[in-house]
């Protein structure tokens, strides 16, 4: 975490995040989290190897729903709102590579 | 100055070019590593982290709610029946059933309508555990976890084919939809103990009534992890992952085109690279898909939207106290009562007829006929329906000499398909055994009428023995028993 | 008071009950304020004004045939945009959501037409609720009604300045790092993020999952435990909603704090915090200790690190959560030759600046080799962050500090450096991280004559001693 995060970074995770960055973007947010990144040095500082993470606030465990089927939504309702439909389906370009 | 080599063989493995694999690999010198990773659908009637529907083969994009679409603001909530259905399976195949987590799987994908996937990370709900093969050989079980299906792709124009394609569409039916993906350990050795741990695995999910593991339709899927490596050695060798294999028989042609295609790859001095190959059906070779620019990094994290899942002993003790007798269990039973081998037991273990086998046994039937009649003559499922006590007269009358094994093999199916007594049908059909002087009598006949034939068979023609029990039948009307005849005309030689 | 002049939305609903006071007429009210300073002040992406009247209508015709429409009988209500409509425009301020009809409604937004509520419309916000000052919505800020050229706060400023401006009697909003106290406090009136798992997410726009609560904006205390009594409670549909009901605390409201132990945080007065802001605490702590309370100072020392910790698990969660807007199945599609490429166009067109940068950050976070260090760590500060709090809840009943270490500042201000924007949120961040409940209640102003508000917080599920504590503060205003 010492090291800022390079613009090589940034990139990597723009491409991740299927987000594309003009090169101006790319110098502003590699400095914009550069720095945000830089104030997180305090929290690096911290040996908290006893500390068990905390993922979410709530005590919970086992909750459940019954096997029982709900009311679905209606499809027309729902295709209207897609960008692009054909014969009850999402229609998109080609999709290139399988998924992993 | 640095040098960087290329061999030709390097990039021959960088471009994945499907090599002509050898015919078969040496296994004196090699030694074929292989794990299977199974995706089984769970038959639960809602789907995973919703309640819409889990159901096959309906109207595209029917079975929705908003998590299934990812819309913003939906939530997930956890089947407990899905989860029921986890523990069968994951006592079923001796794992430990623990608490485990939900973790986000975070990959962009237009069947995968959150973009990213629901399922099980560091911590599965089942780890560590084994299965039993028909052989004995145990193999082991790294984990089975759950984790939500994807929707469906078709891809338009260029022939189905994903490259050539002109547009997608998607159905989400199946989005959502639970499964159970079991990791196996790469404990197994060839193509067959592939095969047989696959087949292993189905029974045990239809056992526990879990899934209907049908590879054709899609309820289950396998993925073959190959690595070759030469005997002795310790170390694994690099492995593929090859998917796309949709049968049994796929499974055992895509292992030993694989391992094939690596000892050929080692063997001219090239590297195995380590990749997803994609099992082709009708050229019978793996191949890789379009080179991907970068490794997918999923990101994995626990889901902040669901809390753990911990199932309390007593929960799991119910499911362990429910099992049924699993297929393993069963065969045991029946070669421990029978005295035969498990290899015998297990295709009339697969039938279901071990029940009728043990009961016959029970009242007296002997054993090594029992079992061989259930293996080779009660193919007909309604064979299950047969009485064990009939069954066991029917043994009875043909090991004590009144049947021979053809006419008992015909009785069999006749009680099969019209649940008559075999007494009965035997009485109907004139089936009495001869006696043996008569029989002497023919046979003595015969080699008298047909003495050039009697030469050939002296001299030790074994083709001419059928003349003569063809002779024998044809006289008795097919009530001899053939064998009885061969060993009466070799008596006659001496 | 009830009639035509009632304000609150406790008075509204006893007048439309008893039959005394038209629903139709108290929205009449409203929407007429609504047309005179809305140009202005911009609280709006989208009202609906018709569907409004079809159940102001309907109220008063229940009312009529001896029938109870609720607790909020009548009651104007404004809901932020990442709050699910059916039927209505839910945008979280964003192009990619820009039009996109939801076909469900969110549990709270059930919740409160059951109860008799009218809802007039979704309020601005920061884009996917993220920002301190509304200045990153895509439809363009919404202006402090108190000062047209400062900021309302963020990001539910929309519904702050909706409140504020007299709208609606009360408006709901969310809150993951103090997007509703924040901007209640530059606001002026009461802002309220209660327990984490005591309100359903079901329906709310994911931002931060694990730090996500739906809370009530009002003018007065009272209102704000209404709403959330009507709002809150178990929700099956909501794995991590708490199975209970939820606290009753309207008839906690007059208990007072003779006996209540107050800790003013010492982390949160020092630097940072306007000296005019810190008095205001002061004089609130004052008269706590003059109604009874016990008033100390005490070191709550890991909240320091909330503002790191923060800036690292919310935009994980948040790059995962808005993956989804992919150009798919709903909202902006930017077309292009192959799905991958129709994908990156979207989503960069249809994000702004600060969306796209926690999207990376997140994303960084979370990434191989990564995880341990940024991700994971947070989780564990984090678990400091509790602890210590659980500490100080030991000793005191609640704490005392400032909501927003300024008050509200000129638009554009903070623009140019997010850190800046960032520094906004240091002293509500931490209860987030820790699922505690807090309220800001408004405590006078500040040398500008500014609004100034105080934050109050409690233990998980010390809803009722917060607004006890709440209830005197704002009395002892008057």
């Amino acid at each position: 975490m010492a090291a800022r995060i390079t613009p090589d970074d940034v990139a990597k995770v723009a491409n991740l995040a299927r987000l594309r960055l003009t090169d101006d973007e790319l110098d502003r947010f590699t400095h914009q989290l550069s720095d945000i990144l830089d104030h997180a040095a305090d929290i690096e500082a911290l040996d908290l190897a006893g500390v068990e993470p905390m993922a979410r606030p709530v005590p919970l465990a086992n909750v459940f729903r019954p096997d029982v089927p709900g009311t679905p939504l209606d499809r027309d309702e729902v295709l209207d709102a897609a960008p692009a439909h054909e014969d009850g389906l999402f229609r998109v370009p080609p999709v290139l590579g399988e998924a992993p | 100055m640095s040098e960087i080599v290329t061999t030709g063989a390097d990039s021959a493995a960088a471009t994945g070019r499907a090599t002509a694999a050898s015919a078969t690999v040496d296994l004196d010198v090699w030694e074929i590593v292989i794990g299977l990773e199974v995706h089984a659908e769970l038959a639960t009637r809602t789907k995973l982290f919703s309640s819409a529907t889990n159901e096959f083969g309906q109207e595209p994009n029917t079975h929705i709610d908003p998590l299934t679409l990812g819309l913003p603001g939906s939530l997930p909530v956890l089947n407990e029946q899905a989860v029921e259905l986890a523990i069968r399976v994951g006592l079923a195949l001796n794992c430990t059933v623990q608490r485990s987590v939900f973790a986000r799987k975070n990959y962009f994908y237009p069947d995968q309508p959150k973009d990213y996937q629901i399922s099980q990370y560091e911590l599965p709900i089942n780890a560590e555990g084994w299965l039993e093969l028909p052989s004995g050989q145990r193999c082991g079980i790294e984990r089975a976890h759950l984790e939500e299906d994807t929707g469906k792709s078709t891809h338009i124009g260029g022939g189905g084919r994903i490259h050539d394609a002109q547009y997608s569409l998607v159905d989400l039916n199946r989005a959502g939809v639970p499964l159970l993906e079991i990791v196996g350990k790469p404990d197994l050795r060839s193509g067959d103990e592939a095969r047989a741990y696959v087949s292993e695995l189905r029974s045990i999910l239809v056992a526990v009534a879990a899934s209907d593991g049908k590879m054709e339709e899609g309820s289950m899927r396998v993925d073959c992890n190959v690595s070759v490596r030469r005997r002795g050695d310790d170390e694994l060798g690099t492995r593929c992952e090859i998917k796309n294999i949709n049968s049994l028989r796929s499974l055992g042609r895509a292992v030993d085109y694989e391992a094939a295609r690596q000892v050929d790859l080692i063997t001219a001095g090239d590297r195995v690279v380590q990749q997803t190959r994609h099992w082709n059906e009708e050229d019978g070779r793996t191949h890789t898909l379009r080179n991907k620019e970068e490794a997918d990094d999923y990101r994995y994290f626990p889901d902040p939207d669901l809390v753990d899942l911990d199932p309390d002993p007593a929960w799991i003790e119910r499911v362990r106290a429910a099992l049924p007798l699993l297929p393993a269990a069963r065969r045991h039973r029946l070669a421990d009562a029978t005295g035969s081998s498990l290899e015998q037991t297990a295709l009339i273990v697969e039938r279901g007829l071990d029940e009728l086998c043990l009961a016959a046994v029970a009242v007296g039937a002997d054993p090594a006929r029992t079992l061989t009649h259930a293996e080779h003559n009660l193919s007909d499922e309604r064979a299950v329906s047969l009485d064990p006590s009939a069954f066991a007269e029917l043994v009875g009358l043909e090991v004590g000499g009144q049947l021979t094994a053809t006419q008992a093999k015909q009785v069999l199916a006749e009680m099969v398909s019209s649940g008559r007594s075999p007494a009965d049908i035997a009485a109907e059909r004139g089936f009495e055994a001869m006696e043996s002087s008569e029989l002497e009598g023919l046979v003595d006949g015969l080699i008298a009428e047909h003495p050039d034939e009697w030469q050939r068979f002296c001299a030790g023609d074994g083709k001419i023995t059928g003349f003569f029990v063809g002779k024998v039948m044809k006289a008795t009307q097919g009530k001899a028993d053939g064998k009885a005849v061969t060993a009466l005309l070799n008596a006659r030689t001496g | 008071m009830t009639g035509p002049g009632a304000t609150t939305a406790r008075d509204i609903a006893a007048g439309v009950r008893a039959g005394e006071l038209s629903a139709v007429a108290v929205l009449d009210a409203h929407l007429e304020r609504v047309g005179l300073r809305e140009a202005d002040i911009h609280a709006f992406n989208h009202l609906t004004e018709a569907a409004a009247r079809a159940t102001a209508a309907t109220i008063d015709a229940r009312v009529s045939s001896g029938d109870d429409p609720g607790p909020l009988a009548g009651v104007p209500v404004a809901l932020k945009d990442n709050l699910c409509t059916h039927g209505v425009p839910t945008t979280c301020s964003s192009r990619i959501l820009e039009g996109w009809c939801p076909p469900y409604d969110a549990t709270v937004v059930t919740r409160l037409a059951a109860a008799g509520a009218v809802a007039v419309g979704k309020t601005n916000l920061d884009e996917f609720a993220m920002g301190s000052s509304t200045e990153n919505s895509a439809f363009g800020p919404t202006l402090n009604p108190h000062d047209l050229s400062r900021v309302p706060g963020g990001s539910s400023g929309g519904s702050a300045a909706a409140v504020a401006a007299g709208f609606a009697p009360v408006a709901l909003g969310s809150d993951t790092g103090g997007s509703i106290r924040q901007p209640a406090a530059l606001c002026g009136v009461v802002g309220v993020k209660p327990t984490y798992g005591t309100v359903s997410r079901l329906g709310l726009v994911a931002f931060g999952s694990s730090l996500d609560q739906i809370g009530p904006f009002s003018t007065t205390v009272a209102d704000a435990a209404l709403v959330l009594e009507v709002i809150g409670g178990h929700d099956p549909g909501d794995s991590t909603s708490i199975p209970a009901p939820f606290p009753s605390v309207s008839d906690h409201l007059d208990d007072g704090v003779a006996g209540l132990r107050v800790g003013i945080i010492t982390e949160m007065m020092g630097e940072g915090i306007a000296a005019d802001v810190a008095a205001r605490v002061r004089a609130s702590a004052d008269a706590l200790a003059a109604a009874g309370a016990t008033v100390e100072e005490v070191s709550v020392p890991a909240v320091m690190y909330g503002l790191s910790a923060y800036y690292l698990v919310a935009p994980a969660e948040a790059s995962s959560n808005l993956a989804r807007y992919d150009g798919v199945r709903y909202g902006l599609r930017v077309d292009a030759p192959t799905t991958g490429e129709m994908m990156e166009r979207t989503r960069t067109a249809g994000f702004g600046d600060e969306v796209k940068r926690r999207i990376m950050l997140g994303t960084y976070a979370l990434s191989a080799g990564y995880y341990d260090a940024f991700y994971g760590k947070s989780l564990r500060v984090r678990t400091l962050i509790r602890q210590d709090f659980d500490a100080a809840y030991e000793r005191f009943d609640v704490l005392l500090s400032p909501t927003s270490p300024t008050t509200a500042f000129p638009l554009g201000d903070k623009t140019a450096d997010p850190l800046q924007m960032y520094l906004n949120d240091v002293c509500t961040i931490p209860t987030n991280l820790a699922g505690h409940p807090a309220m800001s209640v408004p405590y006078g102003v500040g040398d500008d004559g500014l609004p100034v508000g105080v934050q109050v917080l409690a233990p998980a599920l010390g809803e009722v001693a917060m607004f006890r504590t709440a209830a005197v503060l704002e009395g002892s205003l008057s």
